[in-house]
């Protein structure tokens, strides 16, 4: 970081603002992966959705 | 010859061929966006060297700037969108601008956070009502205005002319958050990278900075078309295509 040797504990703090650099790095993992998952499930439901309407027609079908 | 890319315009905008296509890319674009966002950290994180003024605070901009400048794009992308599907009654064009919204809000919450987040220790405050935080915020209350208006409105068509309307007035607003820094006094710094010289900025710092941007733009294209697909699904579940598919799945 500033020259001298590498340590965990020196990277962790962030020349003490550690708690503002982490926060928002916190902060773009969570909109990462909620960007990610949201999708996914409303995909889900979106395909159930539409099986639940053809099964739908298919027993209105048997009725008429 | 018009005829003709016309005709190829809509064989390719059609929502089937889309859902086809996009379905082959988003692999591609969301293993792009994982590699160069590792890259883009690990360079951010380990390369960069420590600012001379700002400390190690200033490594929110490698979260911080990319997220803004999507915030922009996505908003851009959204408006051009609607405009098409405006104009050219292009529904595949409307279903992006859809899909979009909601990636742009979270990244302008995102910006708007990670600002935030950067100026309490540099300018002891979470908040200021300037030029820039204040027209980045209407940015943010636009996208919310576009997505309440796609949601309560039941006719899509209405709603997509709607929001699309609201989404194109809203484009005002895009210069004014760039040329805020300029325009008015405000806090926030100036330009240091989309500037006409060269940009102010150490090479070890503005690489991770443009990897990070590049990253954000893979990203936002896997995702939008995964929710594009979700947009196809729905609005043509009456299509025998999308049951066909449907029960394959």
């Amino acid at each position: 970081m500033n020259g001298s040797e590498f340590s965990w504990s020196e990277f962790f703090h962030m020349g003490g603002y550690a708690v503002f650099v982490w926060s928002s790095y916190g902060l773009a993992l969570l909109m990462v992966v909620v960007n990610i998952v949201s999708p996914i499930i409303e995909r889900k439901r979106v395909i159930a959705r539409v099986k639940r309407a053809i099964k739908r027609e298919a027993s209105n079908g048997q009725v008429n | 010859m018009f005829k003709r890319i016309w005709g190829w315009i809509q064989r390719f905008s059609s929502p089937k061929h889309f859902y086809d296509i996009s379905g082959k890319m988003i692999p591609w674009f969301a293993v792009s966006a994982l590699l160069l966002g590792v890259y883009g950290l690990y360079m951010g994180l380990f390369v960069a060297p420590t600012d001379y003024q700002q400390g190690e605070s200033y490594r929110i901009i490698f979260i911080h700037v990319p997220a803004a400048w999507m915030s922009l794009f996505i908003y851009m992308v959204m408006a051009i969108a609607s405009a098409i599907g405006l104009i050219w009654q292009i529904k595949l064009a409307d279903m992006v601008a859809a899909a979009s919204a909601p990636i742009g809000a979270w990244f302008t919450f995102l910006a708007l956070v990670t600002g935030s987040l950067w100026g309490k220790p540099m300018w002891g405050a979470y908040w200021v009502w300037d030029a820039r935080l204040t027209s980045e915020l209407i940015l943010l209350f636009l996208y919310f205005g576009y997505m309440a208006l796609q949601s309560s409105i039941e006719d899509q068509r209405t709603a997509d002319k709607a929001s699309g309307l609201l989404a194109i007035v809203g484009v005002v607003n895009i210069p004014i958050i760039h040329y805020s820094v300029e325009w008015w006094n405000t806090l926030h710094q100036g330009a240091t990278v989309a500037k006409f010289d060269k940009p102010s900025m150490h090479i070890d710092m503005l690489i991770p900075l443009l990897v990070m941007a590049f990253a954000a733009k893979l990203f936002y294209a896997a995702v939008v078309l995964v929710r594009a697909r979700n947009e196809v699904l729905m609005r043509e579940r009456n299509r025998q295509w999308v049951r066909e598919l449907v029960e394959k799945i």
